[in-house]
């Protein structure tokens, strides 16, 4: 960084690097998950699975 | 289109689907201005640059109880009126409330150490913070321990209404108690106690990171609603195949 | 209420059977205080400083010990589908069932207290504040307990899993147990500020936990 932070600068970098691994690390769950169920999805539907028609869904909650 | 028609799961998705880009471009743009902000933030009289951490500890702050009053709503929502996707938005939300609630304890911790000499006291704010994050640990246990989701669900609901406690604790234990945390200065009656140069690189921030918790928590409820399709259908496969 | 006695009579007499877990919870209440002194030193000041805490630590281990049996084995055995179809509300049977426990666990560890503290150096007037405070606040983490238990019913293995999710809540009568005691010891503040909340947590969580606990075990059992 180019701005001057002070001499407490290795607390605010470090605080300011955990928020984007945490935030990151969130941002990978919802991805990597949503990747995983989608290709479990489509192998269900390849074996012919059939799900129940979308008018008539009444998903367990 | 009525409400009530989106507590249809395939219609959520749907909806989600449409509304998830332009969520996700919200939240960049709001990250954008309020990093730009930040950036451009003054140094505060007392504390310095330091300050700038409060652009990340207040907001993760503020999600990580927003967070248990979201689950909270859907307790109720579980539990009194049975609404199909209470139990997603409740599942969903967990994960992402204790990530910020880490995230709090976390920047508050490095924010302490050159403000306060450091890194954790056992103050008010700060124990019920921490009581917060190990709940929500609990209830994520809870969800993964239990095997049928909508078993699961009213069982947490429960846990969840009853861990309710802590939330008014956490926002007001700094002014029930003498702490070494300062007291409220954002939402107070009587207004901000903050500077305008300070104050709007903060709201900025807030808002930002909310649209960032709204987005994340749409599309875990996308996930979580793919999840339990996957659960059905593979719990037909082992029907038909026995 | 000849339903409730029955309950909490039966529940009283599984107690202290061999395996019921009654008097092992004072043992281990025993072992707690005595592993301390271990782990702390033998400075017999420090321990007399500390040793209201130790002994609602001890006290708070020791009452989780039993509240897994607490609502489960009536699960494995069938009698909790009896209690569920029985006349006597679900709440109120739990309460019994939360008493029968407290008279049977709870109780004991405050007994056994007095004898504890002498281990730990504390002086009478300590010794009964401690004694008075457990007294107090045994029925709140008993009361509490059973929301946990409830929780956690029809789960197999469920007994950490209810620590885990019971000790944040009775964290508040750990604090005001422990404040209470060294009120009367060392002062300034009065023993009837923390004591008077104790007792206000405690009399919340009689209220709240059979409510909160049948309902848990309503929806954990669907």
């Amino acid at each position: 960084m180019t701005m001057d932070l002070g001499p407490h600068a290795a607390f605010i970098v470090t605080a300011y690097a955990a928020a984007i691994v945490i935030v990151a690390g969130l941002i990978v769950w919802v991805i990597a998950d949503r990747r995983h169920l989608a290709r479990a999805l489509d192998e269900l539907d390849a074996q012919g699975i059939a799900r129940r028609s979308q008018g008539a869904s009444k998903e367990k909650p | 289109m009525p409400v009530i028609d989106y507590a249809n799961p395939s219609r959520f998705v749907a909806l989600a689907d449409r509304v998830l880009p332009w969520l996700m471009g919200a939240t960049l743009l709001a990250f954008a201005l309020g990093i730009w902000s930040a950036y451009l933030a003054p140094d505060d009289y007392q504390q310095g640059a330091t300050v700038k951490i409060m652009f990340i500890h207040v907001p993760a702050a503020w999600l990580g109880t927003f967070g248990w009053v979201l689950m909270s709503a859907a307790a109720l929502g579980t539990l009194v009126w049975r609404h199909p996707l209470a139990d997603v938005a409740a599942k969903a939300a967990a994960p992402i409330g204790a990530a910020f609630t880490l995230m709090c304890l976390v920047t508050g911790s490095l924010w302490g150490r050159p403000m306060w000499g450091t890194y954790w006291v056992w103050d008010a704010r700060l124990t019920s913070v921490l009581v917060l994050f190990i709940m929500y640990l609990g209830v994520i246990a809870l969800w993964r321990t239990i095997e049928e989701p909508a078993r699961a669900a009213k069982v947490v609901a429960v846990l969840t209404l009853v861990g309710a406690i802590n939330i008014p604790i956490i926002k007001f234990s700094v002014d029930w108690w003498n702490t070494l945390h300062q007291p409220a200065s954002v939402l107070r009656l009587g207004g901000s106690t903050i500077h305008p140069t300070i104050l709007l690189p903060l709201i900025t921030s807030l808002v930002a990171f909310t649209l960032l918790f709204l987005t994340l928590h749409l599309a875990a409820m996308r996930n979580e609603i793919m999840r339990r399709r996957v659960r059905t259908m593979l719990m037909m496969q082992a029907d038909a195949r026995a | 209420m000849t339903a409730l006695a029955a309950m909490l009579v039966r529940d009283m007499r599984l107690a202290v059977r061999v395996g019921g877990g009654a008097l092992i919870g004072v043992l281990f209440f025993l072992i707690v205080v005595t592993l301390t002194p271990f782990a702390i030193g033998p400075d017999l000041a420090l321990l007399a400083r500390i040793g209201p805490a130790i002994l609602w630590l001890g006290a708070l281990l020791a009452n989780l010990l039993a509240l897994d049996r607490l609502i489960a084995m009536d699960h494995e055995d069938g009698s909790l589908d009896l209690i569920l179809m029985a006349r006597a509300p679900l709440e109120l049977a739990l309460a019994a069932k939360a008493l029968a426990h407290w008279l049977t666990t709870g109780l004991p560890l405050v007994i056994a207290a007095p004898l504890l503290g002498l281990l730990l150096n504390l002086d009478p007037a300590a010794t009964g504040a401690v004694a008075l405070t457990l007294l107090a606040g045994t029925p709140a983490l008993t009361f509490i307990g059973l929301i946990g238990a409830a929780l956690t019913v029809a789960l197999r293995r469920g007994g950490l899993l209810l620590a885990i999710l019971v000790l944040p809540l009775t964290i508040p009568v750990l604090i005001f147990g422990v404040a209470a005691s060294n009120a009367a010891i060392v002062g300034p503040v009065p023993f009837g500020a923390p004591f008077s909340i104790l007792c206000a947590l405690t009399l919340t969580s009689l209220a709240i936990g059979p409510f909160a606990a049948a309902v848990a075990v309503r929806q954990g059992l669907d």
